[in-house]
């Protein structure tokens, strides 16, 4: 009888506990789209915010461009600059990151004796540790100056630095999934490729890779996830610039560093409030069809090389 | 979701506080807004609680706006505003809190133009600079510098000094696409002591390892560096008084509190910091 009551307890506390979470999550979307939704629906805001000011070029002085000038006499949204800032950083971090995780995990799991494996892995996971305001501080202190004395360029902030500062909270993500997929690839196969004679690079790129490639995709999309989300370093080391151009040394404004930036100091219930909240509601959609394309990607490659289809 | 969580940190850090202030008997005094004031209230906040031990003044950042958002919320005793508050701003608090809001002059401020220690710039105009600020000049040449591209540095459109500048030395214009914004004045006095091309402005008490120019009013006139009594006789041109602000009838502490500042000694700590006291 007594057993029969604790186990009810112990459901019930489970249950609550995952409705708890997931309920939490959907109320947070609701807010979120609910402080968005007056750009489309209260006429007030819309004189001043609407999605043709939001996407299509502003008059500036006689000439058309995209600009961000919330506080201005005629304030200006146009997200598209921040969305392609984000994109810049997200690119250069993906090009910087990806690669040295993919490598590096490559070499933990196919070339390293397992003691220097024992070292490095939980190192370069250490580096997921590191709070983002300390590596924007790096990036703003120490490599931005680095960087220009390297590469030269006019600015100092800009989507490079901020791109490769963002690399460096992304490697982390991208390692520790990737290793673990290089590991689970079966035994057998690293043993019949070598009886076959292959060396073993040839057997780390051409079987071990392959086989885990759904383990990478999956680890270039959540890294895509952190990197698009991410805010301090790119708040502290892109520069905030809102300019309209496809150069990468420009310095760059992102959508999450905006929100933050800004968000402190608008007048609730104003324009430039609901704009801030849609570019939240954004971020959050994309990254979430992102996901939800990588997930099916990741498991219909999966189905294909376990040979389903 | 790290934000909630340190916020979340920082309530049970000042619940402790506060629980540990009200054994002791103690009295709490909170201050909340302007970056640029937060070294100069944290200084009075210390100077104070030395004299009166039955005080505890508390100091947090954040930026005017965020100042007076708590003090429309009642989160503070006292905003502390580096821009003067806005109509808009000043009914929703009284509305909301049915007590009127009182402003009070409690120093000034210059704001300083900062270029890299290597530039050979000694003045510059307002107007040059609303024209370096709006991007009409681009390049260090028609200065009578190097040819090279000026880089101009500002803060986040959050701060009370990025506010005051855009009103009064862009006349309301808006700032060029291309400036280095950074959330915070040391963050200005980093990036401009370590960019050659670079200028920047903002509070004097910050400014280590940068150059100060001098500032003129139009291109006839002389120009003055933001010294004391240049800032106290109103000759430099870029010049602005610190606010608090409080709804009437405070708490007795918190009038002791602004009395002190107010008195000579407080006025002394300003220049101590690297402010300017108010004139007689």
């Amino acid at each position: 009888m007594i057993s029969l009551f604790k186990e009810k307890v112990i459901e019930f506390a489970i249950r609550s506990s995952a409705i708890v979470v997931i309920s939490s999550l959907i109320l947070i979307f609701i807010f979120i789209g609910k402080e968005a939704i007056p750009i489309f629906t209260n006429y007030s805001i819309r004189k001043e915010a609407n999605l043709n000011k939001l996407f299509i070029p502003q008059k500036v002085e006689n000439k058309y461009k995209y600009s961000w000038q919330p506080i201005s006499e005629v304030p200006k949204y146009s997200i598209l600059v921040l969305f392609l800032g984000t994109l810049k950083c997200t690119i250069i971090a993906l090009l910087f990151a990806v690669p040295l995780s993919v490598f590096a995990a490559m070499f933990t799991s196919e070339f390293a004796p397992s003691i220097v494996r024992e070292i490095i892995k939980p190192f370069i996971e250490l580096l997921a540790g590191i709070p983002s305001v300390v590596l924007g501080f790096f990036a703003l202190m120490v490599q931005a100056t680095f960087l220009q004395s390297i590469f030269g360029y006019a600015y100092r902030l800009n989507a490079v630095n901020a791109g490769i500062a963002l690399g460096f909270a992304v490697i982390p993500i991208v390692y520790t999934i990737c290793e673990d997929a290089f590991s689970s690839v079966p035994r057998s196969f690293k043993d019949a490729s070598m009886a076959l004679g292959a060396s073993r690079w040839q057997t780390a790129y051409k079987i071990v890779l392959p086989s885990a490639l759904p383990g990478v995709f999956a680890a270039c999309v959540l890294g895509f996830g952190r990197a698009i989300g991410e805010t301090m370093i790119v708040l502290m080391s892109s520069g905030n610039a809102a300019i309209f151009s496809l150069n990468f040394t420009d310095g760059v404004r992102t959508l999450s560093a905006t929100i933050a930036a800004e968000l402190g100091e608008v007048i609730v219930g104003g324009a430039h409030y609901h704009v801030l909240f849609f570019i939240g509601a954004g971020l959050f959609v994309f990254t979430f069809i992102t996901n939800l394309f990588g997930n099916i990607y990741i498991s219909s490659l999966k189905r294909k090389l376990s040979g389903e289809i | 979701m790290k934000f909630v969580k340190f916020f979340l940190m920082l309530l049970i850090l000042n619940l402790g506080l506060f629980s540990c202030g009200e054994r002791r008997g103690l009295s709490q005094v909170t201050i909340k807004g302007s970056d640029t004031m937060v070294i100069l209230g944290q200084r009075w906040a210390e100077d104070y609680m030395k004299k009166d031990k039955d005080v505890i003044v508390q100091i947090t950042g954040g930026g005017t706006g965020t100042g007076i958002a708590a003090l429309i919320n009642n989160a503070t005793d006292i905003c502390q505003a580096s821009r003067k508050i806005k109509k808009e701003e000043k009914d929703m608090a009284e509305k909301r809190n049915k007590r009127k809001v009182e402003e009070i002059k409690v120093a000034v401020d210059g704001i300083a133009i900062y270029v890299h220690k290597e530039n050979k710039l000694e003045e510059i105009s307002t107007d040059k600079l609303r024209n370096i600020y709006t991007g009409k000049i681009k390049n260090w040449k028609e200065l009578g510098g190097e040819n090279k591209e000026i880089i101009p540095y500002s803060r986040e459109n959050n701060s009370g000094t990025y506010v005051y500048f855009k009103e009064h030395i862009l006349d309301n214009k808006d700032f060029v696409d291309n400036c280095q914004t950074l959330p915070g004045t040391a963050a200005i006095i980093n990036g401009v002591s370590k960019d050659k091309y670079s200028i920047g402005y903002g509070g004097i008490a910050y400014a280590k390892g940068v150059k100060i120019i001098k500032v003129k009013n139009s291109e006839n006139e002389i120009s003055y560096l933001p010294s004391v009594l240049n800032v106290t006789s109103g000759r430099y041109p870029i010049s602005r008084y610190l606010y608090f602000y409080i709804y009437e009838n405070p708490k007795p502490e918190v009038k002791k509190f602004i009395d002190y500042v107010l008195s000579q000694v407080g006025q002394n700590v300003c220049e101590e910091v690297g402010y300017y006291p108010l004139s007689k």
